[in-house]
């Protein structure tokens, strides 16, 4: 390797890392003070990418001079900071009342709607933006060539990380972030008003996002699947820079841009996980990220999300969950095959989604990554019935002991972290988990995955498939609920309550965790078991974080805060997802819509709701 | 009253009310009155709208045509229900069977995705119907998990790269190197190309290899590490956004300067048109030159579907058009809607249509519908081909020794 080429190549990793710092620098700002995990900031970027493909061109029409370029991409990145102020205003403002988990929930919906909207203004086909004028051309560099443009992205980063160090330490606003990164509660005690901080906070990280993409614009195309493709790496910027802080951010772009850049040399594969095999090495060693800081707030007795009161079921939940078994049994006799297929379903998705709510409702340990249990317990299924010629009976009880095992080893260093690291971290496992079936094509066959996973004979009809689903979902279902209402239960909601007083009486808290997450992990592998035979095929979707997110949803839509809220999320979800898909391509658009009007109907979850109505009754 | 006496009178020369009410079906058939055929269409309308909706419109041209002409099987109406399968082989699943359970349709057709097309396959094999994929390349389909139910229309990565590896025959390109999505169609793209160049080049060797992730190449990178190995060839998978950025960043950095390139579907309009103005010159593609038809049922079809639709036709466009064909044929020749009947009747059923003569093979069940070869051309602000001809699917086939020990059924 020749100096030239070391030297380009490096220079190719810092262009690549200013694009990623400059989109990953809103995000970690918007959490830093709202504590929002904003899903929507790779719509925002999307967006940024799109107005700047439409504004752009137009005026370059007028004249085609550098200056109207950049006035073009700044007018991109401040219309989407008034969208990012707007979707404040009519949303996130009605939610920060309730639990900040929830609020995840609206921004995916923003997400789903975003998506559909893309495509109905700017239509189906990529749209290339101009080139930069006056940047078109390539630099000769120690031999070898370089694009002008991405000199210019690179002295774009660093500028914007000084313009932003200004704004933080030279005015009242920026001070104003920083101090509600550091102890937002303490903010709002000295009479600040909120309102208006987070405000200006999401108009500056949307702007940002839309900067980042308007800035891509000479380098990639518009496309409606740009939003999901940033918004993973962004949060692993973010996360391994430590959230909240600006320079973390920067650091972690660096190296990821240089690790990149090197990386594809040895191993031409690598950009499916590097970032998350760095984002779980980062955490395993500096759990607050590296340039982060333990929340302020971590210490205190905050009023705990989750689980507060279990009460045992009186009479009308008696019947209630009576006529739901009654209804979930009473299927296949009067429903025609299709529903049979589809009460299926929302059966194992109810199992997959008590058993998230179990680790985030009842431990506070919030899992990003929770189908990757349900898509091992798949994949063991599946790989022991195709590949190792079992029947379906032992192939269904190793569902939940791979589950369990793949939990346990994850979970060991999961527990030892908290709040959004601890998500992200899950979030990390999981993607390598995903790598790894998506990789390893001789045994997992890769994306295509695995087909041929049917059930034995005596359960193939759908019927009696369903009854199989039935007795054990629903078995599962009771049994870890016995688990939440016995002192191990309640031992974790101690620990979530507070780990130092926990700790103080006595309780392992780790140890504790540890258990949880392997026995959730479980549960989700029998899950993932019982889908695997209802498809008759396994393939990496199954532990990607589409499922993780949809999991969340369901378990959010119906409450975090009720036991049994998670079932009535998974089948409320499950069926509203049935009845659009059929109805209009933009399906999504309306998944969006609907949770989101469930969100501001029910900020506490269909559980939640139904709670307040026994409440007061 | 006329019905009932024309029944009457039909039971009495045939003496059987079960003939009878066969009687009855045939003759409001000729009328084109009878319960339409339905076909249930999955396909990722929603996640690649840019190929599906094209696919999709020229499918509905074609029923249009075809119900106005009298219908299949004697005369019922022919009708596509249209379903997003979400994208996933989970959604994909759930959704095929509310086709093939509720809609009462009689057979599957389309998916995009490999996963998604295999585990469909795979589903239909299990519940004994018909699936012809149309859009799924992966090779796998028709060869190691081929099924007896499952038939698929499109050329298939192998049969595709190797259009291209021909198209190569005679250069003195020696060193190469390969750039792919990491996926399964690019990796198996790749692997089909590193067996089939020698053929085609006697000591050609491979000096380079990247898979960037499908939707997230780093182009930079990518393109300094195949610059690195100084390579006389490159062979590109990339489409759609991967694409437009690896040719842009190739263009700045003078990637393809005297070097001779092999792309796969980069001719196609759906992934040519976003290259726009930065389209390279010279590249050997396979794609869809619609605007060099001039004559025959193609040119017709593209002039209606252009009338219609006010947009110029896609590759799948041409594809939708072209399964809506065979399916209307198949129907007729086997007159009836069960599987084994429809599978029996497929295999090897030739039908003309709008490419010429399409056959559904019958050792793999693979269709020898072909694509065009020709050399990338900037005209004007737009990409272009040129030098181009039709390769045709039957010469491009998998050998049938191959087949028989890869498939197991």
């Amino acid at each position: 390797m020749d100096i030239g080429f070391i030297v380009v190549q490096s220079l190719s990793g810092l262009a690549s890392a200013s694009a990623l710092f400059i989109i990953a620098s809103g995000l970690t700002l918007v959490f830093g003070v709202t504590r929002i995990v904003n899903f929507a900031h790779g719509s925002f970027y999307m967006l940024g990418a799109y107005i700047a493909v439409t504004v752009v061109p137009w005026l370059l029409e007028i004249d085609r001079s550098p200056t109207l370029f950049f006035v073009g991409v700044l007018i991109s990145a401040i219309a989407v900071g008034v969208l990012g102020v707007l979707m404040e205003l009519l949303l996130l403002r009605r939610l920060y009342k309730v639990p900040e988990l929830f609020q995840l929930l609206a921004t995916f919906g923003v997400v789903l709607m975003v998506q559909d909207a893309v495509l109905k203004i700017w239509g189906p086909v990529d749209i290339p933006g101009p080139r930069a004028p006056g940047l078109r051309h390539g630099v000769e560099i120690l031999g070898q060539r370089f694009p002008a443009y991405e000199l210019f992205l690179i002295v774009i980063g660093p500028a914007v990380l000084g313009l932003l160090w200004l704004l933080m330490h030279r005015t009242r606003f920026g001070i104003l972030i920083r101090a509600a990164t550091r102890d937002r509660e303490m903010v709002g005690a000295l009479g600040v008003n909120q309102a208006m901080l987070f405000t200006g906070t999401l108009f500056l990280g949307a702007a940002l996002a839309g900067l980042g993409g308007a800035l891509q614009i000479p380098r990639v195309s518009a496309s409606s699947q740009m939003d999901l493709s940033i918004i993973t790496e962004a949060f692993v910027v973010t996360v391994i820079g430590g959230m909240g802080s600006v320079p973390g951010a920067f650091l972690a772009a660096v190296l990821i841009g240089q690790l990149q850049a090197f990386g594809v040399l040895v191993f031409p594969k690598i950009t499916l996980v590097l970032v998350f095999l760095l984002m779980a090495v980062v955490l395993v060693v500096k759990p607050w990220g590296l340039l982060g800081r333990p929340e302020a707030a971590a210490g205190r007795a905050a009023l705990p999300e989750g689980i507060l009161s279990i009460r045992a079921f009186g009479v009308p939940e008696r019947i209630i969950a009576g006529l739901a078994i009654a209804a979930m049994l009473a299927v296949p006799v009067f429903g025609d095959t299709y529903m049979v297929k589809v009460a299926t379903e929302v059966l194992i998705f109810a199992l997959a989604a008590f058993s998230l709510n179990f680790l985030v409702g009842n431990g506070g340990i919030v899992s990003f990554g929770h189908a990757a249990y349900f898509g091992l317990g798949a994949y063991a299924a599946g790989l022991l019935v195709t590949k190792g010629g079992l029947p379906m009976e032992p192939a269904l009880v190793a569902a939940p002991i791979a589950g369990a095992a793949f939990a346990a080893l994850f979970g060991f260093f999961v527990v030892r972290l908290s709040g959004i690291y601890l998500a992200m971290l899950t979030l990390a496992f999981a993607q390598i988990a995903y790598a790894v079936c998506f990789q390893w094509v001789e045994v997992t066959g890769g994306d295509n995955g695995v087909v041929g996973v049917w059930p034995s004979a005596w359960a193939s009809s759908r019927h009696v498939y369903h009854y199989v689903v039935a007795i054990c979902a629903i078995l599962a279902i009771i049994a870890l609920r016995r688990v939440v209402y016995a002192p191990f239960g309640a031992t974790l909601r101690a620990a979530r309550d507070s780990e130092q007083r926990a700790d103080a009486i006595g309780i392992d808290v780790r140890t504790h965790r540890w258990l949880a997450f392997t026995l959730a992990g479980g549960a989700a592998g029998l899950a993932g078991g019982l889908y695997a035979f209802s498809k008759g095929s396994i393939d990496p979707t199954l532990l990607a974080i589409p499922l993780s997110v949809d999991f969340l949803a369901m378990i959010l839509l119906g409450g975090i805060q009720t036991v049994m809220g998670a079932v009535a999320g998974a089948a409320a979800f499950h069926t509203i997802k049935d009845i659009f898909m059929p109805l209009t391509d933009f399906w999504r658009f309306l998944l969006g819509a609907s949770i989101i009007a469930l969100v501001l109907i029910f900020p506490r979850g269909l559980g939640g709701a139904f709670a307040a109505l026994r409440g007061r009754a | 009253m006329a019905g009932i006496s024309f029944t009457r009178r039909a039971a009495l020369a045939t003496a059987g009310t079960g003939i009878a009410s066969a009687a009855l079906i045939r003759a409001r058939g000729a009328q084109a009155q009878g319960a339409p055929v339905k076909v249930g269409e999955l396909n990722s309308y929603s996640r690649m709208a840019a190929f599906s909706v094209p696919y999709r419109n020229a499918i509905q041209l074609a029923v249009d045509g075809i119900n106005r002409a009298g219908g299949v099987m004697g005369g019922r109406p022919l009708e596509f229900v249209f379903r997003d399968d979400g994208s996933t082989p989970g959604d994909a699943v759930r959704v095929a069977e509310d086709l093939l359970t509720r809609e009462g349709c009689a057979f599957l057709a389309g998916t995009f995705l490999s996963n998604v097309g295999l585990a469909v396959a795979d589903l239909a094999n299990q519940r004994r119907r018909l699936f012809l994929a149309t859009e799924p390349l992966t090779d796998a389909l028709t060869m190691a998990q081929g099924n007896r139910y499952t038939f698929r229309l499109r050329p298939s990565t192998y049969m595709q790269t190797r259009m291209l590896t021909e198209a190569a025959r005679g250069r003195t390109t020696r060193r190469w190197a390969i750039v792919a999505p990491n996926y399964e169609y690019g990796q198996s793209a790749a692997a089909n190309f590193k067996r089939l160049i020698t053929a085609s080049i006697p000591g050609a060797e491979i000096v380079a290899e990247q898979y960037p992730a499908l939707g997230r190449v780093d182009a930079g990178a990518t393109v300094g590490a195949l610059a690195q190995a100084r390579p006389d060839g490159i062979f590109n998978v990339l489409f759609g956004p991967d694409l437009t950025a690896f040719v842009r960043e190739g263009n700045t950095r003078g990637l393809f300067e005297r070097r001779f390139v092999l792309s796969l579907l980069t001719g196609e309009p759906e992934y040519m048109i976003p290259l726009g103005d930065e389209t390279p010159e010279g590249w050997i593609v396979t794609g869809y030159p619609w605007e060099q038809i001039t004559d025959g049922p193609h040119k017709a079809f593209i002039d209606a579907y252009r009338a219609r639709f006010n947009d110029t036709p896609r590759k799948g466009s041409l594809l939708g058009y072209v399964t809506a064909q065979v399916v209307a044929n198949l129907l007729n020749k086997a007159n009836s809607i069960d599987s084994e009947v429809l599978v029996d009747a497929f295999k090897d059923l030739r039908t003309d249509t709008v490419v010429g003569n399409v056959t559904m093979r019958g050792i793999d069940q693979q269709g020898t519908m072909g694509t065009w070869v020709g050399e990338t051309v900037l005209r004007g602000r737009n990409g272009a081909m040129r030098n181009v001809r039709y390769a045709d699917g039957a010469d491009f086939m998998f050998p049938e020794a191959e087949v028989r020990a890869a498939r197991r059924s």
